[in-house]
């Protein structure tokens, strides 16, 4: 038992193991935001909004059909994602040639819109999820006590950012899209069809973010807005890994959750203002982000 | 690289369409308060003044800062507190909340200018949400309860603010006057310059011009009358809130200039009073203010970019 | 004679006009309809002010009642406005509820300007009855001292003697914090510590392994809405009540609790003036109310717009006009209070309306019978006791 600047290493470890919980859903949520922009140069301010339907979709289910978390994790995703096809069909394709900062004001418009039918509807309080049974209670590390259920987000995210940026950038399917992006016409030329591929990453992106939502409704109150609440971070998160860059997305995420618990731990007061200040320092040194390609 | 205003024509002979509007705007500022509610037009008139400063920015240089509320509400504040806590008269409290504002503007543009596009908008939402949080704990501004029953005070000495039509005259002299400046900066040799910024920035800078210094300077003046602008509304509310400073209202900046019109003179004007009628109308049904807003945003992005006046003067074939 | 019949006949017209001019009265009711407090406040307040009309029976005085409502949002700036507005140019007499203490105290200078009335039900701030007390203004329902009070003294006495405190790092926070870490160590109590977090904080995870490596046998939770749903939730996570902790809310209502669900809220200790199923008059109330908010129960918030109403309506009638807010008010204070919800009661020089306080805790699920059965009574907190003693308040009014 040793001491670092007056925290006992206890609570240290406790707080960077908690930081790395959080830093996964960071990861997720940046994830998505990273592939619609780096395939699609979308900048979707809707992302909070969809990660909020993602929690409330998994709400609905339990409460109206008694469909419970584990089926949860995979209905919820199809159909968030499936909604943002709609999304992108109905409004995003018609945007497509302009500046991208319409499509910033546009998806900050829908995500407006979404949030507000939601809180008419349901209100602003919260509602109940509770932690599905098999992942109740936790075990005793020697130096915190870790609920099974923030164990399991950490493993289940960091399988799914492992597997989203394999699929991008070591599948065929993924060197497509990358080529799409960066030349459309020639891949067109090849006989892919580019506004599906588009269509489908955008759907892909936000059915990443449904997936974050089911899985913080569990242990983040389900509020129309929760979504608003954290997309500002999130945002950053991105700005900071590099905004076309899946494995900036995923690793500035674990690490920003690690630097925010030990903020948390130090500074408390400033947690929530460190990652801003961060980002603001990064954009002045390297503008495209640590890991990120200038477009 | 698409543009982000609709190019209007610029024609010298049609200079009259902007006389007339013009004119048409004083009589209406004079003859307000006698038909509407007064206070409500001062409202109104000072978030025009915010929309005007932001369309200076965005509609002329072309750089969308999303963190504008930053110099409208830290004015604001400070404005409040130099006039309850100092005791400054309101002459110069507003006109510290101005200094403040350009101050605060000629640090955040020397950070942000250096970046375009995606990245300065999101430097500047990121400097305006810490500002936020700083607010928030600051005990000068009161945190929640924000800086309340601020006096009016006695302008020069001698008019006293607290008289409702003397304010409503104080207020529309400030922000008529601020508009004509605007108007005088949008169509100087310095304003071109701007617009051919907007344009092609490359461009600009092959002709020879320091591209950066002009932005810093249109980001600075952006800032100062956006800080003009949140000093007057704290005298007329006499309260200074986190409300000011938070992303919505960088956000609803965003909304009454594309609403009423990008790159346009009268534009931001038209776009603030619409949006403020709105919500004071929907205040009795509050639910639905967010979807109304969100609602607006898309169909100004999807079908209405040029905003009403924007669709005016195009229609009219003239500048407005 | 026929002079005299015709200077009868005018006199009796004019006194005739007299006894049957009507007093208008203008209600305003304000508070947040779609955000954070609609549940607690919102409509149903609307609803609570209806029922305080109908049983005022407002015709058999001789006066016309009228309603309105509007949503400030939370704003400080959007309530200044509203309430100007309303006094100036809607002919607004009274304005009540105003959940939001920043709301609350802009809404009771703008009151004071214009000398009309402002009734408070929804805000918590203890200064509407201190420094910033008005001539203008009631606090009805219940404020900060009285929760930090009940519960922090109530819990001691029963043995939570160590405290350790979660405070939302601004003004009101930290004003929970102190008036609460007072009366704990009055009551014989120690704070072992506190960790501040920022306001809107979504994971408490860090927080909560603070508080629970101190071993304090109560975590207070010196911060509201949200924050505090996401502590309690957590909490549950971390299995901080299983580990023998209990969690002190100082500001959490029974919307909450629905919130939360009783899984995860049993057990938590709070305070309130009201409770819908305390007794048979609440219960017919709660009917009545719940016919125009189905689904739905009332808060003490609800209970407390009807009886300020109720009570207005009384003075108003007494005074004969609603314009002079000042002379309302006096009434009002010179009345003592009663009505089917809060019994009887009186209303201080400060402006304060006192009544009794119970200390509440959140049933186990296995003991919910019924929706809405979600507290067990666990203590009484006399009126005369469970609000700040006047000399403590710093109330201009008083100590001038």
């Amino acid at each position: 038992m040793f001491e670092v600047f007056g925290v006992p290493s206890q609570a240290l470890f406790g707080q960077l193991l908690l930081g790395l919980i959080n830093g996964s859903f960071y990861a997720l949520l940046s994830l998505g935001l990273a592939v619609i922009f780096g395939m699609l140069n979308i900048i979707n301010f809707t992302h909070g909004a969809q990660y909020m339907m993602g929690a409330f979709a998994a709400f609905l289910l339990l409460r109206h059909t008694g469909i419970g978390y584990w089926p949860s994790l995979v209905i919820v995703p199809i159909v968030i994602g499936a909604v943002g096809v709609g999304i992108e069909r109905v409004f995003l394709k018609r945007i497509q040639k302009l500046d991208h900062l319409y499509g910033l004001i546009l998806t900050f418009g829908l995500a407006l819109i979404i949030e507000g039918l939601f809180r008419n509807y349901y209100g602003s309080s919260g509602q109940p999820y509770g932690v599905p049974e098999s992942l109740q209670g936790g075990r005793n590390l020697g130096f915190m006590f870790l609920p099974n259920y923030r164990a399991w987000v950490i493993a289940f995210s960091f399988l799914v950012c492992l597997a989203t940026w394999y699929a991008i950038e070591r599948t065929r399917l993924g060197s497509y899209l990358r080529a799409a992006t960066e030349n459309p016409a020639l891949v067109r030329a090849f006989g892919i069809n580019v506004p599906r591929m588009v269509t489908l990453t955008y759907g892909f992106g936000v059915g990443l973010a449904g997936l974050a939502g089911v899985m913080a409704a569990p242990i983040y109150n389900v509020s129309p807005q929760m979504g608003s609440d954290i997309i500002i971070v999130v945002f950053a998160v991105v700005v900071i890994g590099g905004m076309g860059s899946i494995m900036g997305a995923i690793v500035t995420g674990f690490t920003l959750g690690i630097v925010e618990g030990l903020t948390k731990v130090f500074f408390p007061e400033a947690s929530n203002t460190v990652i801003f200040m961060i980002m603001i320092i990064v954009l002045l040194i390297r503008p495209a982000g640590l890991f990120g390609r200038m477009a | 690289m698409a543009t982000l205003a609709a190019a209007t024509p610029v024609r010298r002979e049609t200079e009259w369409s902007v006389a007339v509007a013009g004119a048409a705007l004083v009589i209406l500022v004079i003859a307000a308060p006698f038909v509407l509610y007064p206070v409500f037009v001062m409202k109104a008139l000072c978030f025009a003044l915010f929309a005007c400063a932001f369309n200076l920015l965005l509609g002329y240089v072309g750089l969308l800062s999303f963190g504008h509320a930053l110099y409208f509400g830290w004015a604001g504040y400070l404005a409040a507190y130099s006039a309850k806590v100092w005791g400054l008269p309101p002459e110069f409290a507003v006109g510290f909340g101005t200094t403040a504002a350009a101050a605060a503007g000629l640090i955040a543009g020397v950070v942000a200018i250096r970046r375009q596009g995606i990245y300065f908008a999101m430097i500047t939402l990121a400097l305006a949400q810490m500002m936020y949080l700083v607010a928030l704990r600051v005990p000068m501004t009161g945190g929640e309860d924000g800086i309340q029953a601020v006096p009016r005070g006695k302008l020069f000495g001698a008019f006293d603010l607290s008289n409702e039509m003397t304010m409503y005259a104080f207020v529309a002299a400030v922000v008529l006057a601020a508009f004509f400046l605007i108007y005088r900066i949008i169509n100087s040799p310095f304003g071109e310059v701007l617009k051919a910024i907007r344009e092609n920035e490359q461009r600009a800078v092959s002709l020879g011009y320091k591209t950066d210094d002009y932005k810093l300077v249109a980001f600075v003046l952006s800032a100062t009358l956006a800080g003009l602008a949140g000093s007057l509304k704290a005298l007329v509310f006499q309260l200074a809130s986190l409300t000011d400073v938070h992303w919505t209202m960088s956000g609803e900046v965003v909304l009454m200039t594309l609403v009423g019109g990008l790159g346009t003179i009268f534009g931001p004007l038209v776009g603030a009073f619409l949006i403020d009628g709105m919500e004071n109308y929907l205040s009795s049904f509050g639910q639905w203010v967010l979807v109304i807003q969100g609602a607006v945003f898309v169909i100004c992005v999807l079908a209405f970019r040029r905003g009403i006046i924007g669709e005016l003067a195009a229609r009219l074939r003239v500048r407005l | 004679m026929r002079v005299a019949t015709s200077l009868a006949l005018v006199a009796a017209a004019l006194f005739g006009t007299a006894a049957q001019a009507q007093v208008n009265v203008k209600i305003g009711v304000m508070n947040d309809m779609s955000g954070l407090y609609a549940d607690i406040s919102g409509p149903g307040a609307l609803t609570a002010a209806k029922l305080a009309v109908d049983d005022f029976n407002p015709a058999a005085h001789g006066m016309k009642v009228e309603i309105v409502g509007a949503d400030h949002q939370n704003k400080p700036d959007v309530g200044s406005n509203i309430a100007r507005q309303w006094f100036d140019v809607d002919k607004v007499d009274v304005i009540v509820d105003v959940p939001t203490s920043s709301v609350a105290l802009a809404v009771s200078d703008v009151t004071r300007e214009k000398n009309k009335v402002f009734l408070v039900s929804g805000a918590a701030a203890s200064d509407l009855t201190g420094p910033k007390c008005s001539p203008n203004t009631i606090h009805w329902t219940y404020d900060t001292w009285m929760l930090a009070h009940g519960t922090g003294t109530a819990l001691v006495k029963t043995g939570g003697d160590t405290w350790y405190f979660l405070t939302a790092d601004y003004a009101f926070g930290h004003a929970l914090e102190r008036d609460t870490a007072a009366v704990v160590t009055a009551a014989g109590g120690k704070v072992l510590g506190t960790v501040k977090h920022p306001l809107n904080t979504q994971d408490f995870s860090s927080f909560l392994l603070q508080a629970q490596s101190s071993k304090a046998k109560v975590i207070g939770l010196a911060n509201a809405g949200g924050d505090t749903i996401n502590a309690i939730k957590q909490g549950a996570e971390f299995g901080i009540t299983a580990g023998g902790q209990q969690f002190a809310g100082l500001l959490v209502f029974v919307t909450d609790v629905n919130s939360l669900g009783l899984k995860t809220a049993q057990g938590l200790v709070l305070t309130e003036t009201w409770y819908w199923d305390m007794n048979d008059a609440n219960r017919a109330w709660t009917k009545r109310w719940q016919a125009e908010r189905q689904g739905k129960f009332p808060s003490m918030v609800h209970a407390g717009v009807y009886s300020a109403v109720l009570h207005y309506l009384k003075a108003v009638a007494a005074t004969k006009s609603a314009a002079d807010g000042k002379a309302v008010v006096n009434q009002m204070k010179a009345l003592p209070t009663e009505d089917s919800l809060f019994g009887k009661g009186s209303i201080r020089p400060d402006g304060r309306k006192i009544h009794p306080a119970y200390l509440f805790q959140v049933k186990k699920p296995e003991e919910s019978k019924y929706p809405g059965d979600v507290y067990t009574v666990r203590a009484t907190i006399l009126a005369e006791e469970a609000f700040r003693p006047i000399k403590d308040g710093n109330c201009p009014m008083v100590t001038n």
